[in-house]
């Protein structure tokens, strides 16, 4: 589905991602996991047109987006639910789920209806402004609207970023469900306990490169892997 | 909103400007109040279409002078009766425009004036950020101050001397044979004018439009991550709020009477800038009912500061010219001090909030009481 050929990004002189290569394949979860710094972030912004690459190529669909605006990408179907989920803090919750559907011109009911039942917290809070939420909630509200987009693709940078333990088995449940109802997810995580236990296929970011890949639970199992990312 | 509030709300402006109208009936035309009335309609239509910017969208921008100019330049020039022209334009022969068209139509071009500017300014200004792009808007508002004054262009703009002749606020009120006013309107014309645009702003405030403004200000990334196009959004933002600055400032000419370029100093952007702030950035209603207060009390309430006798206390020793400006300094600085998110915070004006207000007020009373004996 989602296909990075050799995608080089830059910061200035700094060369966070040095030519990586990786595919999502349709109806999967798929992680990267990696430590600080590995790039992981810059992956997911140059997929999502937020950051433009110096090279290499990102194809969705077969078709060739590679420093597309990311009003296009969005409307082909990738969302971005962003690091430290950074919701509309003035706008009520509503208002955030509606901005998430923003390039749709369709009725938004019955998607509205679907992530309230996903997060009925969200029903009973929908005309609190956003800043008032929960980190928790908040984590809620950006997967709820990146939903709202009708998204083929969801990519997810950092979900569990400072919540508490059960808060995050929630999430990942519902990543599950989301998935489930077939949309492809890409999960950036430094929980790579919890993501590797979730992914069909996953892949390990070390300073701008890819050094390893294969199914979630073979990772799990990979010594090298386990002592760099599990703590044991 | 409910309907009843809705219909509430729309019965209570129609009392409002039926109030308006029969006052400038009633009352001598010269009275202060209407002074105050005009000058604070044009100011709450420039004050809401700086807050669409300013207090919606983030972007601060301090051109507000500047296209309130060309609002009003091109107001005067197509206005200006094409008898009078020698007159105005003496030094010109005439000028170089020989037409006039009607006022609402030139209060439309003043508008579309403004907004062209606003889209060629907008192109290379947009892509800064906070305090460059008010200092990149704010010596736009300079240049095209000094432009206007250019002795090269004075075929069109009379150069550095005044427009006037045109039609004014007085003009709408209607006359019968021998000259004698018989319906005054020149109040209410203005309030209509602001009315009609305010409710627009509100509009467009109110759809997915305003929507995308505020996740801009509130988030530019995350809004782009949303497939918000940050910069059409900025710049319609920019142009829109510009076209009704130039129709507040083709009123400023009807109330003024005369144009200059010279008149339309940076300290006007920073009036209406006060009037956005005290208001509420955010707040529709709060920009209106700051702009008449501020309108009624720098030019009718704290007159007697200025001239000896102010609130019955004579002492012109302290109260002699300079001095109304050292209290409305004062007062201002405890509106910002006290009000720190203005009168109205974001929040809107409505009759539910006024009655939460007075329910706290009475409700905190009577409360009072217990939390001592606890």
């Amino acid at each position: 589905m989602l296909k990075i050929r050799d995608l080089k990004v830059n910061y200035g002189a700094i060369e966070a991602v040095k030519g990586i290569s990786f595919d999502v394949p349709e109806g999967k979860i798929v992680t990267l996991i990696g430590a600080n710094g590995a790039g992981k972030s810059t992956v997911l912004k140059a997929v999502s047109g937020l950051v433009k690459p110096k090279s290499g190529s990102v194809s969705f669909m077969d078709e060739d987006i590679t420093s597309k605006d990311a009003a296009l990408i969005v409307g082909r179907g990738i969302t971005l639910v962003p690091e430290g989920r950074r919701i509309f803090s003035d706008l009520t919750v509503l208002e955030n789920l509606k901005i998430g559907a923003f390039l749709r011109r369709d009725s938004l009911t019955e998607d509205l209806n679907w992530v309230f039942q996903l997060f009925p917290r969200l029903k009973e809070r929908s005309w609190q402004h956003g800043g008032t939420l929960s980190g928790g909630e908040q984590q809620m509200l950006a997967v709820a609207r990146a939903l709202m987009s009708r998204p083929r693709l969801m990519m997810m940078d950092e979900p569990s970023l400072g919540l508490a333990p059960l808060i995050v088995r929630d999430i990942f449940d519902i990543i599950r469900e989301i998935n489930q109802r077939g949309v492809t997810i890409l999960l950036i995580e430094q929980n790579a306990n919890m993501a590797l236990g979730a992914a069909d296929l996953a892949y390990v970011m070390e300073t701008g490169r890819i050094t390893k890949s294969g199914p979630g639970s073979e990772l799990l199992r990979d010594p090298a892997v386990k002592a760099a990312y599990l703590g044991s | 909103m409910t309907k009843t509030q809705k219909i509430v709300s729309a019965g209570l402006l129609v009392a409002f400007y039926a109030l308006i109208f029969a006052l400038e009936q009633i009352l001598p035309a010269r009275a202060m109040l209407f002074t105050v009335l005009k000058k604070g309609a044009i100011y709450a239509l420039v004050a809401v279409s700086m807050n669409m910017l300013n207090g919606f969208t983030g972007l601060f921008s301090l051109g507000q002078a500047g296209f309130m100019l060309v609002g009003a330049y091109a107001y005067g020039i197509f206005t200006v009766p094409v008898a009078e022209r020698v007159n105005v334009y003496q030094y010109f022969d005439g000028g170089i425009i020989q037409f006039t068209v009607p006022v609402v139509v030139a209060l439309v071009m003043a508008g579309i004036a403004a907004a062209l500017f606003a889209a060629l300014v907008g192109l290379p200004v947009l892509r800064l950020k906070s305090d460059y792009l008010a200092i990149a808007t704010l010596g736009f508002a300079e240049i095209i101050r000094a432009v206007f004054q250019w002795e090269k262009l004075g075929p069109i703009t009379n150069g550095s001397n005044l427009l006037r002749k045109f039609p004014t606020f007085d003009s709408f009120n209607i006359t019968n044979a021998d000259g004698e006013v018989m319906v005054y309107l020149s109040t209410f014309v203005p309030f209509v004018i602001t009315g009609v645009c305010v409710f627009l702003m509100v509009l467009l405030l109110k759809s997915s439009y305003g929507r995308a403004f505020r996740a801009i200000r509130d988030d530019e990334r995350a809004a782009e991550a949303m497939g918000i196009n940050l910069f059409a959004h900025k710049e319609l933002s920019f142009v829109i709020s510009s076209f009704f600055a130039g129709v507040g400032g083709a009123m400023l000419a009807m109330y003024q009477t005369t144009v200059q370029a010279s008149a339309f100093k940076s300290a006007m952007t920073y009036e209406i800038l006060l009037i956005v702030v005290i208001g509420g950035l955010g707040s529709v209603t709060g920009s209106c009912v700051g702009s008449f207060l501020f309108i009624a009390a720098s030019e009718w309430w704290l007159r007697g500061l200025d001239s000896g006798t102010f609130m019955g206390i004579s002492a012109p020793t302290i109260f002699r010219s300079g001095f109304r400006k050292v209290v409305f300094a004062v007062i201002i600085m405890a509106i910002v001090l006290f009000y720190r998110k203005g009168i109205m915070g974001d929040s809107e004006f409505s009759l539910k909030g006024i009655a939460a207000f007075f329910k706290r007020l009475f409700g905190a009373k009577r409360k009072r009481p217990g939390t001592e004996g606890g």
